[in-house]
């Protein structure tokens, strides 16, 4: 075997990502770009999988069957994009199992939206419209990620996720049109969930560690304050076609830019949920972790049938 | 806790006949039957085939992406296995 020098494999490696040439699990990389993605996947992962639960508190309250039968299935899409992006963390080399008790042990972190509570039927119109919408728009570039089996997965997610922010969007339409208490339960649920949702797309750029290297390493392609200028450019109208306010007495429209400023976000609240403190931290993990020890049995009598089927197969 | 981790699976799927089954992802099930059923129920919920594969991962073995360049150079220098390699005069049509 001849002796090739790390730095040209990295070299080689940044000249595939420049050439736009999609990085695939057995091709070489950079130990630190392979972890940057298993921190991330793994993340967004369990971001799917803890945002159900929200969203789970209120399937069997929906007010209608067709409501019911949309919150059923937009829950079940975000299973299937937890196990899609486990899958894609698998692909480079990671534990499952392992990956999955961190978030249990609360070494991992994942979106803090979902930390906080859902207290109205309207909490699944805003979530809809506005934590799918920002995702939608952190997911869209992900698509073009550099490496293969994140932007395939992430194909899929945005395939699925249109519906996502439609639905949710039709329930704060329909509220907001309806009697003036539905009309309040829609304007009280934006105004819980506007600013958490603009903090979905992390801290300023100012602040982002890891913001440079990834968009070097074209996991990235745009930065957290384009993004969440994008999202409020395209929410703000939205509010206003429905009627209903944005709860940021200094956001106002440039005509200059042709952008619109917004307050100042409470960065303070945003790493004190981060860090542990939101309203719902300890329940949501707590039930994670409860799913996980409640379903061993099931695990195991799967392993046991599989296992008693393998024999019988063997004997005949 | 030591808990014997379920087996990985590759799952192909065609999307209509008359097409090759493609790989769409993987999955962890017991066995073939929940593979194929949990298969189901992550890669088609919206009509996107008509039947799955699902072969476990163990038994896929790949080329070595290190030795492609060399692996695949066999092919580089015989571009007369094209058409287009060939000089067909004017006028000829039909082939
Ligand atoms: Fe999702
Ligand atoms: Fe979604």
């Amino acid at each position: 075997m001849k002796e090739i020098d790390l730095a040209e494999l990295e070299r080689d490696f940044q000249a595939k990502i420049d050439a736009d040439i999609k990085i695939e699990p057995k091709d070489w990389m950079p130990d630190e770009y392979r972890k940057t993605l298993i921190r991330q996947i793994s993340q967004h992962a369990h971001s799917e999988v803890v945002g159900m639960l929200p969203e789970g508190n209120w399937i069997t309250r929906a007010p209608s069957l067709r409501r019911k039968a949309v919150l059923l299935a937009k829950v079940q899409d975000e299973a299937g994009h937890g196990l899609y992006l486990y899958s894609a963390t698998e692909t480079l080399g990671a534990d499952r199992e392992q990956t999955i008790d961190d978030l249990h042990s609360g070494k991992a972190k994942y979106s803090s939206i979902f930390n906080y509570p859902t207290l109205t039927w309207a909490d699944m119109g805003a979530i809809g419209w506005l934590v799918d919408g920002a995702a939608i728009m952190n997911q869209v570039p992900l698509c073009r990620c550099s490496y293969g089996p994140y932007a395939r997965a992430m194909v899929r997610v945005c395939k699925e996720e249109s519906f996502h922010q439609r639905q949710g969007f039709e329930i704060m339409s329909k509220l907001a049109n309806g009697t003036p208490q539905q009309k309040e339960m829609a304007q009280d649920a934006l105004n819980r969930f506007w600013w958490p949702a603009l903090m979905m797309f992390g801290p300023n750029d100012a602040e982002s560690k890891h913001t440079a290297q990834s968009m070097k390493w074209k996991i990235k392609r745009h930065t957290n304050d384009e993004l969440r200028q994008q999202f409020i450019d395209i929410s703000v109208p939205q509010a206003k076609l429905i009627g209903l306010s944005i709860p940021d007495p200094d956001l106002k429209f440039n005509e200059k830019t042709g952008h619109y400023e917004s307050g100042e976000i409470n960065w303070d609240e945003f790493w004190q949920v981060v860090e542990g403190n939101g309203p719902c931290n300890k329940d949501r993990v707590d039930t994670r972790r409860r799913a996980k020890e409640n379903g061993q049995w099931v695990r195991e009598a799967a392993n046991a049938y599989a296992e008693k089927r393998r024999i019988r197969k063997k004997a005949s | 806790m030591t808990e014997k981790e379920w087996p990985l699976w590759e799952v192909f799927i065609r999307s209509k006949q008359g097409l090759n089954h493609k790989h769409v992802g993987s999955l962890r099930a017991a066995d073939e039957e929940m593979a194929i059923d949990n298969a189901r129920d992550v890669y088609t919920r919206r009509s996107e085939g008509i039947s799955i594969w699902v072969v476990q991962s163990t038994n896929v073995f790949a080329s070595s992406p290190t030795d492609a360049d060399a692996f695949f150079e066999p092919a580089n220098d015989k571009v007369y296995r094209h058409p287009t390699f060939y000089d067909v005069p004017d006028g000829i049509e039909h082939m």
